[in-house]
C-alpha cells in the first residue's frame, strides 16, 4: 500500500494544476462558462493537448491506459477550479460506457475523436421515473431488422445540448426495476427523428432533454449485448460516482481553504474573526470532514475497478454517502462563515456551494446509498 | 499510488492472524468477545507470549528490542490485534514512556527498564493530571526539589489509570516554580511505586469499576538518576509522548470487532415479530457508523504511510483526526450496543461477583453494555480532549 503519486501521476496532476492556475481562475470561468456551448472550446483544446483525454483508454484504443486513480487526480483538480467542460460526461461516463460494453471496431471508430477532443459524447439515461435507480429505465429500444428503434424521452442529460453524440440506455426488454433486457446505443446528435432542448443547471453547466422519434439504430452502433447492458451500467455509475466523489473533495478542499483565509483577513469587533474559538473549532470541523472525504474519494477510487459486484457497489455507496455529508457540512459553514459575501452570485464560494448540493445528488444523494449499504448488511470486511 | 495491500502485505497479515489465533490465551480472548476487562495476569501472559516472539514492542527501534516493522505493517500487527480480539499491550510502558525513555534517557534507564517495559515485568502507570491540571496540563503543581542526590516530591496526580497495579509511575513535576513560563519549569521522573510516602486511592468511575486512581506524594525521596533527560525541559518529553499517544487512540479495529458484536446481538434480539436487526433504521444508523470507521481508516493508513515517508518520531497534526474520529467512533459503536440490547441493559451486575451462581438477568451478553456506555465517555476526554484536539487542528494545521 502506498499513498504517493507515482512519476507519471505527478506529472498528470502538475500539468492540470498548472494549466487551471494559469487560465481557470474564478472570473476566468465565469466567462468559459459564458461561452456558446457552456464552457471555452479553448480550453477544452489545451485538455486534449495535455492528453487528459486519453487517461482511462487503453494503449491499443489510442488511450495512456491508465486508472482510477489518474481519474481522481484530474477530477480533484477540476473540483477545485470548478470546471465547467465536459470532462465527466464525455470521457469519464460515455468513456466507460466504450470500454465495458463496446467492441473493438466499435471503440476504433469512437475513441480517437474523444481523445482529441474533436467529439463529445453524453451520456443518456435519466428518465421521469428512474430517480436514483437505473434498472428503472423505461424508454422502449425495439427491433428494426438488425439494429434498432428508439422511442420516448431522456432527461437531465448532462451537456446532452451541445454533444456531437450520445450513449444511451434503452429498454429492450422486461420492465422497469429489470436489470436484465437494457441496452446501450451509440446515436449521433444529429440522428434523424431525435431532438434536443438544452438548459443550464444551477451549478452552472448545461443539459439537455432529448427525445426521440423512431431513432433508428444501425446494428454496428449497437454497444454490447443489447440485452445484457447492466453490468456495463453499473461500471459506467461506479466509476461516475468515483469521479464526482474526487471532484467533490477538490471543491470541498477549496471551501475550506477560502473559508479560513477568510476567517484570518475578515475583522469584526476589532480582530480577525478567526480569534473566535467557536469559528476555530467549526474550521477543525471542516477540515476533519474534508480529510475523512478525501480518505472515501481514495478508497472509491480504488474499488470502482473492483470486478466482484457486490464489494464495489457498498464501496461506492459509502463513498458517496461521506461525500454528501462532509459536502453538505463543509459547504453549509463555509457560507455561513462567510457571511453576507457567502450569499452572493460574485463570490466564489457560493458556487462551490450551489456545485456540492448538485453532486450530492447525482446518482443518489447520501440517504440514498446510506439505505443501500445498510441493506447489503453494512460493511463487511473482506479482506 | 498503489492502494492495494501488497502480496507481501497480505502474507504478513496472514502470519500475523495465525499467531494470534494459535497464541492469544483463550480465557482473554472470551473476556474481550464479551466486552470486559483483561485481567492483569491475562494482560501479563500475552504480552510475554508477544515477547517470546519478538513482537511485545514492534514499533521500538531494532536494537531496544523492535521488529523493524514499517508503519503499514505496525498497522496491520495493531489491526490484527484489535480485531481477534487479543489483550492491548498495556500502552504506558509500550507506547509512552517507553519511547521516552529509548529517546531522550539516559544509557543506564535504557538497559534498566526498556527490557522489564518488554516483558511487562514492570508495571508503568502514568502521573501527569492533576486536580488542577486537566487540559492545561502545564498548570500542574506537584513539586519536587533537589536534595542532594534526590528529588523529595510532593503533591498529588489524579486519574492514574491501572495504578493500583503498578510499579513504577512517570511523573511531570514542577522543578522550577520561578521559571518564565509554566512549560518551562517541569521536569520528568520515574518513581519506584514502593517509595515511602506513596498512597493510592481508588476512584470509582461512573459505570462503578475500578480503572483510575488518585495518587499522593509526601516527602518522596527520588533519586536523581531517575530524572529523563535535563531538568525543566520535561514539557519537551510530555509533548513527544502525547503526540506519540494521538496515533495510537484511533482504535479503528477495535471498533470493528465492537460492530461485528453490535450486528450479532441486534440479529438476536427480539423486537416486534422479529429481532432488532430488521429495523431498517436501525441499520442505517449502524452502516453510518461503518462509513465513518472505514473512512477513518483510510485516514489512518494516510497518516501512517506519510510518517513512514517522513521518518519516525515527529507527530503529524492529523493524527487529531484519528482521536476525535476515533473516540466518537467508538462511542458511537458502545451506544448502539446500548440500543440493541434495550431494557436489558438494566440490571446491575457488579463485576467482582464474576463467578457469579446466579443465572444473569436477560441474555448473558447484557451485563458489560450499559457500563461500556457509560466508561467510553472517557475516551472523547482523555489523551487531550476532543476540544483541544480541534485546537491544535486550528493552530497547527489551519494557523488559526
Amino acid at each position: 500500500m502506498d499513498f504517493d503519486l507515482s512519476e507519471e501521476q505527478s506529472l498528470i496532476k502538475d500539468s492540470v494544476t498548472r494549466l487551471l492556475r494559469a487560465e481557470y481562475g474564478f472570473e476566468a470561468r465565469e466567462k468559459h462558462r459564458a461561452e456558446e456551448p457552456g464552457f471555452s472550446k479553448k480550453i477544452w483544446q489545451s485538455f486534449a493537448e495535455l492528453g487528459l483525454f486519453a487517461i482511462p483508454f487503453d494503449e491499443a484504443d489510442g488511450g495512456l491506459g491508465a486508472g482510477p486513480v489518474e481519474t481522481m487526480i484530474v477530477m480533484e483538480a477540476f473540483g477545485r477550479a470548478l470546471v465547467v467542460e465536459p470532462y465527466l460526461a464525455s470521457v469519464v461516463m460515455t468513456g466507460a460506457a466504450l470500454r465495458h460494453a463496446a467492441s473493438a471496431e466499435q471503440r476504433a471508430a469512437i475513441v480517437p475523436g474523444l481523445v482529441e477532443g474533436t467529439s463529445r459524447l453524453a451520456f443518456a439515461f435519466a428518465e421521469r421515473a428512474t430517480r436514483y435507480d437505473l434498472s428503472r429505465i423505461a424508454m422502449e429500444a425495439k427491433r428494426d431488422g438488425g439494429g434498432f428503434r428508439l422511442s420516448g424521452e431522456k432527461t437531465l442529460v448532462l451537456h446532452g445540448d451541445t454533444a456531437t453524440g450520445f450513449v444511451v440506455a434503452a429498454r429492450t426488454a422486461g420492465a422497469p426495476g429489470d436489470t436484465a433486457g437494457l441496452g446501450l446505443f451509440h446515436v449521433p446528435a444529429e440522428a434523424q427523428g431525435l431532438s434536443r432542448r438544452g438548459f443550464e443547471t444551477q451549478d452552472g453547466m448545461r443539459a439537455a432533454e432529448l427525445s426521440f422519434a423512431d431513432v433508428i439504430v444501425p446494428q454496428d452502433a449497437v454497444l454490447g449485448d443489447p440485452e445484457g447492458g447492466w453490468p456495463a451500467i453499473a461500471r459506467i455509475e461506479a466509476e461516475a460516482i468515483a469521479a464526482l466523489c474526487a471532484e467533490a473533495v477538490g471543491s470541498m478542499e477549496r471551501m475550506v481553504e477560502l473559508t479560513v483565509a477568510y476567517i484570518k483577513e475578515r475583522k469584526q469587533f476589532g480582530v480577525p474573526i478567526a480569534a473566535f474559538q467557536v469559528l476555530q473549532h467549526r474550521a477543525s470541523e471542516m477540515y476533519m470532514a474534508l480529510e475523512q472525504a478525501r480518505s472515501m474519494a481514495i478508497f472509491a477510487a480504488m474499488s470502482a475497478g473492483e470486478s466482484d459486484e457486490a464489494a464495489r457497489r457498498a464501496a461506492i455507496s459509502a463513498a458517496k454517502v461521506q461525500i454528501g455529508r462532509s459536502g453538505r457540512f463543509i459547504g453549509q459553514n463555509a457560507v455561513q462563515l462567510h457571511g453576507g459575501v457567502g450569499v452572493t452570485m460574485e463570490y466564489e464560494i457560493a458556487h462551490h456551494f450551489k456545485r456540492q448540493a448538485m453532486i450530492d445528488l447525482a446518482f443518489g444523494d447520501a440517504d440514498h446509498h446510506l439505505k443501500l449499504v445498510a441493506d447489503a448488511g453494512g460493511m463487511d470486511e473482506r479482506d | 499510488m498503489d492502494l492495494k495491500f501488497t502480496p507481501e502485505e497480505a502474507a504478513f497479515r496472514a502470519e500475523v492472524r495465525a499467531f494470534i489465533a494459535e497464541n492469544v490465551p483463550k480465557d482473554a480472548r472470551e473476556t474481550l468477545r464479551a466486552g470486559r476487562h483483561v485481567s492483569k495476569d491475562q494482560l501479563v501472559r500475552w504480552t510475554r507470549i508477544l515477547n517470546d516472539k519478538g513482537w511485545s514492542v514492534p514499533h521500538w527501534p531494532v536494537e531496544y528490542g523492535g521488529t523493524g516493522w514499517d508503519p503499514i505493517r505496525q498497522y496491520i500487527f495493531l489491526d490484527e490485534m484489535q480485531r481477534a480480539p487479543a489483550p492491548q499491550m498495556l500502552p504506558f510502558g509500550h507506547s509512552m514512556v517507553g519511547p521516552v525513555i529509548y529517546t531522550f534517557g539516559s544509557d543506564e534507564q535504557k538497559a534498566r527498564f526498556l527490557p522489564r517495559i518488554a516483558n511487562l515485568d514492570d508495571w508503568w502507570c502514568q502521573g501527569f493530571s492533576e486536580p488542577g491540571a486537566g487540559s492545561d496540563l502545564a498548570g500542574l503543581s506537584t513539586r519536587a526539589v533537589r536534595e542532594g542526590d534526590h528529588y523529595v516530591v510532593n503533591g498529588q496526580k489524579t486519574w492514574t489509570t491501572l495504578g493500583q497495579y503498578a510499579d513504577w509511575i512517570f511523573c511531570l513535576v514542577r522543578t522550577d516554580p520561578q521559571a518564565p513560563k509554566k512549560q518551562m519549569g517541569i521536569s520528568f521522573l520515574l518513581i519506584d511505586m514502593k517509595t515511602p510516602g506513596i498512597t493510592v486511592r481508588p476512584i470509582r468511575t461512573i459505570e462503578g469499576g475500578h480503572e483510575v486512581n488518585e495518587v499522593f506524594f509526601t516527602d518522596v525521596k527520588v533519586p536523581a538518576e531517575n530524572l529523563v533527560g535535563e531538568e525543566n525541559r520535561g514539557w519537551d518529553y510530555a509533548k513527544f509522548l502525547l503526540g506519540n499517544e494521538r496515533t495510537g487512540i484511533a482504535g479503528v479495529g477495535a471498533t470493528k470487532e465492537r460492530i461485528r458484536r453490535l450486528k450479532e446481538i441486534a440479529k438476536a434480539e427480539p423486537a416486534g415479530t422479529g429481532v432488532v436487526w430488521d429495523d431498517q433504521r436501525f441499520r442505517e444508523k449502524v452502516a453510518a457508523v461503518e462509513i465513518e470507521l472505514k473512512a477513518l481508516e483510510m485516514t489512518q493508513l494516510r497518516v501512517v504511510s506519510a510518517e513512514a515517508r517522513r521518518g519516525h518520531g515527529k507527530p503529524d497534526p492529523a493524527s487529531s483526526i484519528l482521536k476525535i474520529k476515533g473516540t466518537e467512533l467508538q462511542q458511537a459503536a458502545t451506544e448502539l450496543l446500548m440500543e440493541a440490547i434495550g431494557p436489558f441493559a438494566l440490571p446491575y451486575e457488579a463485576e467482582e461477583i464474576e463467578g457469579r451462581n446466579e443465572p444473569p438477568v436477560g441474555p448473558d451478553y447484557a451485563a458489560p453494555i450499559a457500563p461500556n456506555y457509560f466508561n467510553m465517555r472517557k475516551v472523547s476526554i482523555y489523551g487531550g480532549s476532543n476540544e483541544i484536539q480541534k485546537n491544535i487542528i486550528a493552530k497547527a494545521i489551519l494557523g488559526l
